[in-house]
């Protein structure tokens, strides 16, 4: 069940482009990979919508970008420092598949670490901008990287059952490429809870709330 | 004092615990037909408060009737519909076609569609001729001059005010300076908008003296406190909501914290006074 509660940061470190930042759990249930937290972003009057990234005991860890005030506000949170964690919220992917393949693009790999840890052994491609993005492979040491030009669906992916995350153009290729893909997305959220409908997307032709009926979806 | 929700900010079938701390929920506005609402993207964060432009999304009068309804009534708190459309006859039909519910907000000011060409006193003399529930009337802080608008809906038959719905906004990208909202301009809710509000509420209570819902920016009780201040009866939360569902239980809390009775007495006086 999804509970907020006001966590203490327990630690806050720059892998590459990104930042890993780490909250004490507290009671929050770290939920299913590919479910997501609300968390606080000090002196902005939204919280952000996060996957979590690792939950490693006591703690749960969540892997942001820097790219807007928001952003920028948690990633200089420091160790000691209190904000409001809600979740685990939205549906995370199915565990139930016989030929895992994860996929991710960007910060788009942020989900995919703890979702390793439910699927222990499965293959995984990461596709990043830049050398220095790709640092962030680091959190999973099996998988195989890409830097642009090249691309994840330059990798082969037939024949699995993809589970990926990254950006709309990625998710998009990947899903062409691989129907019955589990994708998950992103969109601006205000609540994360299906108060505000920000978050419509187009599902099956319909705008629905991406956090009640996502953040994972399957590839038409 | 009643704690309710903003309309719009809230899925009380979604959020039943949420629902479930308000002295009543109020619905997403219901128009005739569906909707599904605007091209994403439809929300940006401004400084100290936020765009929407959702477009009315909902599912439309029938449908809302015979599925929506039927479970917003199990959830055990009293149900405030918001009424919209597109012409006085519109809202009409909805309001005669509803009935075992708390009360009717009539929804004259969303900025994020195109409004109806009826003025609102022509829309709640409309409404009142086909319901005997309560009539709420929303109205816009955006019109020059919203005590006359309200004088004229408590003329037509309306039973109170809800004030006030959001303001006509705009957000640029910082680097494109193109709009962040697919539909370019949305409606501007959260803190920034209290000081609009609260004058309004004045304002309206000066003219009408109707029993009003007071909303903008209540964050906190001492907004709530302060609404009340200036002639609100009640109380509605709304962007709030998003970053804290548990904001109606703290708010009361914190309202009780600053021992309500006396400031309610000293707010009604106030709200007199300056009338």
């Amino acid at each position: 069940m999804p509970r907020r509660e006001r966590r203490n940061v327990t630690g806050v470190e720059e892998i590459g482009a990104y930042t890993l930042l780490r909250v004490d759990r507290g009671g929050l249930d770290p939920g299913v990979p590919g479910q997501f937290f609300m968390l606080e972003a000090p002196g902005r009057l939204l919280p952000r919508a996060l996957s979590l990234c690792l939950a490693p005991a006591g703690e749960l860890a969540f892997l942001l970008e820097a790219v807007g005030p928001g952003t920028e506000a948690i990633c200089a949170l420091r160790g000691g420092d209190r904000i409001h964690v809600f979740g685990p919220l939205g549906n995370g992917f199915r565990l139930d598949v016989e030929r895992p393949l994860l996929v991710g693009g960007g910060i788009g790999m942020a989900p995919l670490p703890y979702l390793a840890e439910s699927l222990p052994g499965a293959p995984a491609v990461l596709g990043f901008r830049s050398e220095r993005h790709a640092e962030a492979a680091v959190l999973l040491p099996h998988a195989e990287v890409v830097v642009e030009p090249t691309l994840v669906t330059d990798c082969y992916l037939h024949g699995f059952d993809v589970l990926a995350c990254g950006p709309e153009p990625m998710l998009r290729a990947v899903g062409d490429l691989c129907p019955g893909a589990q994708l998950a997305w992103e969109a601006p959220m205000a609540c994360g809870y299906g108060a505000c409908y920000g978050c419509a997307v187009e599902i099956d032709g319909e705008l629905k709330r991406l956090c009640v009926e996502g953040p994972v979806l399957a590839a038409a | 004092m009643r704690l309710l929700n903003a309309s719009g900010c809230l899925d009380a079938l979604t959020a039943p615990e949420v629902a479930r701390q308000l002295d009543g929920f109020v619905t997403k506005t219901i128009t005739p037909l569906p909707r599904e609402g605007n091209a994403p993207p439809r929300i940006a964060e401004t400084a100290h408060g936020m765009l929407n432009a959702i477009g009315l999304a909902n599912p439309g009068r029938a449908r809302f009737l015979a599925d929506v309804l039927p479970q917003l009534r199990d959830l055990g708190v009293p149900i405030w519909v918001s009424v919209g459309g597109f012409c006085a006859a519109d809202y009409a039909e909805t309001c005669a076609a509803l009935a075992g519910v708390e009360a009717i907000e009539l929804n004259l000011s969303c900025p994020n569609v195109d409004e109806a060409a009826d003025s609102a006193a022509e829309i709640v003399a409309a409404c009142r001729r086909d319901t005997t529930l309560p009539l709420y009337a929303k109205l816009s802080a955006a019109h020059p001059d919203v005590a006359e608008v309200g004088r004229a809906v408590a003329a037509a038959g309306a039973d109170g005010l809800s004030l006030i719905n959001t303001l006509r906004g705009l957000a640029l990208h910082p680097r494109t300076l193109r709009p962040v909202l697919a539909r370019g301009q949305g409606g501007l809710s959260g803190p920034s908008l209290k000081p609009v509000a609260l004058a309004t509420v004045h304002a309206c209570y000066a003219a009408t003296k109707l029993p009003i819902v007071g909303m903008g920016g209540v964050t906190t009780g001492q907004d709530a406190l302060e609404f009340v201040a200036c002639g609100a009866r009640d109380v509605a939360l709304g962007t709030v909501l998003f970053s804290d569902p548990d904001a109606p239980v703290r708010v009361r809390g914190e309202l009780a914290d600053l021992d309500a009775a006396e400031a309610f007495a000293a707010a009604h006086e106030m709200s007199h006074v300056h009338a």
